[in-house]
This record gives structure tokens, sequence and C-alpha cells, in this order.
């Protein structure tokens, strides 16, 4: 009995079935890949025409004739507030994301909390922005716009995103590597700092990094805490700039000069963001469980 | 570390040779080499939740001697073995009742540190566990560091260690490679190491050699015959060739209880219960 007879041909119709799977399979990535490839299109073809040095070293005057002035203000402002709210989210959120993962598995209480987190995960981000407006900018004797108020909205905007990505990295750590730690005889705590951090941190980079360039781009929780186009403040308790502000209020102004700086600080804010990723994607290669 | 655990009673008479095997009930005069500790289950129970896996257990691990547990799959084996240094425990929704002496100390009683009795008990995994965060030298020393020990003589108890352990001369030009580039029975050996560092008392083995192959499972049991002259040594085997080769006594356990436990010639060729004999000639499990 030949080979053939054992095992026939692959049938036409199972080639043509297959063929044409593969090929809605490719339309629909190509399709999905269109519109971002648009946007990166407008973004450098629109903005880079705006880019300069002077477009970076001097602060939007809000003058109507003459010089509209650069960007300098709004990007130092999304750099100070996105570092503020990186500087508290992070360590909280992985301290969280520690407990549940470490110390709370299986209680009632640690169920809940990862709930809430998950519920606020979901909560739009205007919501926030709307929230940090009724209690820290008109609340408590209405002490009125600031930088730092725009962190907190940030903050709470960023704090389940950053929990989640590291309950996630830790849950990776195999847990026979805490069983190997255990049986030696080592406290809880030194398990947690010498072995599971080590072990998650190169994940626990990138995702706090994505949470970070997440928050970077955000406009609604600034437009209430934050807002103001023309300040040159540096400082977190004054009123303080930002790039997606600036674009939010660029865009809509009826001169040319300020719509094209609204591109130009679109395509620095997705270049910030795009170098984070790099960065969170470099971390994530090193990354030994995946 | 801990003065508790640390309480040797009448294990001061002189050592006799390595084989006493021979003097059926020698229990009570047979400490055999060094300070190692005797291991006494008493009335032990172990449970998942609602489920019962270990149903009241009596035995006895003689000090410097190799003790294997045979059963097939899901018989409590290795859940017992997780019970002596409270890592069973650590599993949510699992607990357990009687008693583990160690010696004459409970290591349930409510004054003891659990963290000191692993220090004392020392395990080693069924699937080779190195850090992979960490080099060869570091994972050796990671016993040390993690349960807060320091000391100038880190480098000299690495050494000993994985002399001991039997793999100093593979790795020693490489002690700052990572542990996970070694093969597995390096790794297992290397784990071994990792617990010997310490200087436990008594070491569990939980199937260290079924993710091994036949060669590397051989300097594993040969690693055992010579770490039994220091150590306690219980080991958890689904392989009945290797308890023979190894142990000095075996167990033999079915569905949560103990059906028999002798020496391991006994258990082998002239069980007293049928399902032992039903058990080693390969009748089922």
């Amino acid at each position: 009995m030949g080979a053939a007879a054992i095992i026939p041909p692959l049938s036409s119709r199972r080639r043509r079935t297959d063929r044409a799977a593969r090929g809605l399979l490719a339309v629909g990535t190509l399709l999905a890949v269109i519109p971002l490839v648009l946007v990166l299109y407008y973004l450098i073809e629109k903005g880079a025409g705006a880019i300069s040095w002077h477009f970076f070293s001097s602060d939007p005057t809000g003058s109507f004739l003459g010089d509209p002035g650069g960007i300098r203000s709004a990007l130092l402002g999304t750099i100070e507030m996105v570092a503020l709210v990186t500087a508290v989210a992070v360590p909280v959120g992985t301290g969280v994301a520690l407990y549940l993962v470490e110390y709370g598995r299986g209680s009632r209480f640690a169920g809940v909390v990862r709930y809430f987190v998950d519920v606020m995960t979901g909560v739009p981000s205007i919501v926030f922005g709307l929230f940090v407006y009724i209690t820290l900018v008109i609340g408590f004797g209405g002490s009125g716009y600031a930088g730092w108020k725009g962190s907190v909205a940030l903050g709470l905007l960023m704090l389940p995103v950053v929990i989640r990505s590291s309950e996630v990295v830790l849950l990776l750590v195999p847990d026979s590597l805490r069983e190997a730690a255990l049986a030696l005889g080592a406290p809880r705590w030194r398990i947690v700092a010498r072995i599971v951090l080590p072990s998650a941190l190169p994940g626990l980079i990138t995702g706090s990094l994505l949470a970070v360039a997440r928050a970077a781009g955000e406009t609604a929780p600034l437009l209430f805490t934050s807002a103001v186009v023309f300040g040159t403040t540096f400082s977190l308790n004054g009123r303080m700039n930002s790039l997606p502000i600036q674009i939010f209020n660029d865009v809509g102004q009826a001169q040319d000069r300020l719509v094209e700086r609204a591109w130009g600080s679109a395509l620095t804010l997705v270049a910030l963001v795009l170098l984070l990723t790099l960065i969170a994607r470099l971390f994530a290669r090193r990354s030994r469980f995946s | 570390m801990n003065p508790e655990l640390d309480t040797t009673t009448a294990d001061t008479a002189p050592a006799p040779g390595r084989f006493e095997r021979t003097a059926e009930r020698g229990e009570a005069t047979a400490p055999a080499a060094t300070g190692a500790k005797r291991v006494q289950l008493k009335g032990l129970h172990a449970y998942y939740g609602d489920e019962h896996a270990v149903k009241g257990v009596d035995l006895d691990f003689e000090p410097g001697k190799v003790t294997a547990m045979i059963g097939p799959s899901g018989c409590g084996k290795s859940t017992l073995v997780r019970c002596i240094n409270r890592m069973h425990e650590e599993i949510v929704g699992a607990r357990a009742e009687g008693e583990v002496l160690l010696d004459d100390l409970d290591v349930y009683a409510s004054e003891v540190d659990v963290v000191a009795v692993r220090r004392v008990i020392g395990m080693v995994f069924q699937k080779p566990n190195p850090f992979p965060t960490m080099s060869i030298f570091d994972n050796v020393a990671a016993g040390l560091r993690l349960t807060g020990a320091r000391g100038s003589s880190l480098t000299e108890r690495v050494e000993r260690s994985l002399r001991g352990a039997g793999l100093w001369e593979e790795v020693k030009d490489r002690l700052r490679s990572p542990g996970i580039g070694l093969s597995g029975g390096q790794q297992q050996r290397l784990c071994i190491a990792r617990t010997i560092a310490v200087e436990p008392e008594v070491i569990l083995m939980d199937e260290p050699c079924s993710a091994l192959d036949p060669v590397a499972t051989l300097k594993i049991e040969e690693l055992i015959s010579e770490l039994k002259l220091r150590y306690t040594i219980v080991i958890v085997t689904h392989n009945m060739q290797q308890a023979a080769r190894v142990a000095d006594k075996t167990a033999f356990m079915l569905s949560g209880e103990m059906v028999e436990f002798g020496p391991t010639n006994t258990i082998f060729t002239k069980p007293d219960d049928p399902r032992t004999e039903q058990y080693v000639t390969g009748k089922f499990g």
C-alpha cells in the first residue's frame, strides 16, 4: 500500500478555506494599521513645520498679533506634573500590588480592593478631573487651579493602571521561587525584597512607564484642575500649562499660526509618549518571565 | 539562630557504625552520625479545605538515615512531607493537626517561630528552582543572606556547600554566571547546595529526581547516600527502584493513610500488608 493511500493529498476545499481565512485576517490587520499610519503622517506633515529651537525655548505669549510663542511652558508643565504623579503613584501602586499578590491571597479584603481597582480602571478620565475640581479646586475654601491638583487627577487615573499591571507582573514570578525561599527559612519581607522584586523588576518598570505614557497624554483631568495656556509658571503650586491643554486650546483658534502650534505640540507629545514606550519595550525585553 | 530549636537532648551517645539497621528496634540508641535530629510524627492530619489529605499518620524518621515515602499519586506523601517543615500551611486553605516532633520539640507548638523551623528543616523540591536573577554563587549564598546571617566566611561556606553537593568541581570557574544556565541535574544539586548552606538538621526531598535524566538521578542518589551521614533525610519518590537504592527505611502510603513502615528490604521483599505487596510488585499505582 502506497503512502498516498494513508496520507491523502490536501483537498482543494481545505486549501481554499485556508487561503480565504488568511486573506481576511490580513485585510483586518491592514485596516487596523491604516488610521495609525494616517495619524502619524498628518502629525509629521502638519507639525514638523512648527518645530524649531524657538518653538521649544519660548513660552506662549497670548498676544493676538505678532509672535504667538512656543511651547516651553507646556512641555515643562507636562514633564513636571507627570514626574510628580509618577513619584507618588508608581510606589503606591506597586505597593498595593505587592499586598494583593504577596499578603492578600485569598483574603476578602484583597478581593474587595481588586474589585474597586477594576472599577477605577473603567472610570472616564474626565470624572477624575471633575472630582478633583469639586474637592480641591472649588472645595475646601476654593484655592483655585494648581499644577499639583492636575497631578492628583492624573494620579487617580494612573493608580489603578499601575496596580493592575504590577499585579499581573508579580503573579508571573513563579511560586516555586517563593517556596524555595520560604523553605530556606526566609521571612516574607526578605523574600519580597530579594527574590520577588528583582525577578519582576523589568516588568514592573514596563508597566509603570506605559501608565506614565498614558497619563502624559490625558487632557480631561487637567482641564478643570491646572489649566492655563499663557502662563509661564514652573511652580506646581500655581496654574500650569501642559501639552494636551495647549493642543486643546490652540486647535480651536482662528489663527493658522496657533493651529500650527497645536500640531507641533501634538507631534512633541506623541514623540514623548513614543520615547517612553520604547524605553518600556527595552525593559520588557529584559524580562525573564512572559 | 533559635535557641528553642537547638535543644539537643539524648543524642549525645557515642556514634555507632553507619549500618545499625539490624538492631531491630534500635531507635532509642541509634543516633547515627553527628547532631542530626530525629523527626517523629504523632497523629498527623493534613487538610486542603475540606479535603482530608493525610489521615492520622505516626512515623519516626531516624537521624542519619534515609527514609523513603512511596505510594501512588495523590496518596498524601508529598503533603505529609510538607507538613514537617510547615510548608503545607502556606497554601491557602490548608492546615495541619497533630504533632511533628523535632527531637522533643513540637514544631507546631504555638511559641515556635515557623521561619526558624524551616531553617532547621531544609527542603529540596521536585523541579529545580534556582533563583533566576542570581549567579551560582549568589544562589548558594541566598539561603544565608535571606535568613539574615552574615559574616566574612560567606565565600568559604559557599564553597563548602557546593563541595557537599558534589558540584564544586563543575562550577568553580564560573561562580559568577547565572544559576539557570546550568543543566537540570546541576541545577538540582545547586538547590541542594543552597539547602545545606543554611546547615539544617533535616533535609526533606520531594521527588528530587523526577525532572532529571538517569545519569543526573544517579548523581543525586550518590549525593543522598553521602548526605545521610550528617542529616536526617526524608525522600518522597515515585520511583520504587530509587527507594530501594537509597532508603534505609520505607513507608508506604495509600489514600492519606500509612499502610506499612519498615526497613526498605522488608517492604520490597516480604511486606506484611497485601496492599504494599501489590503496589511494590506493580499491580496498581
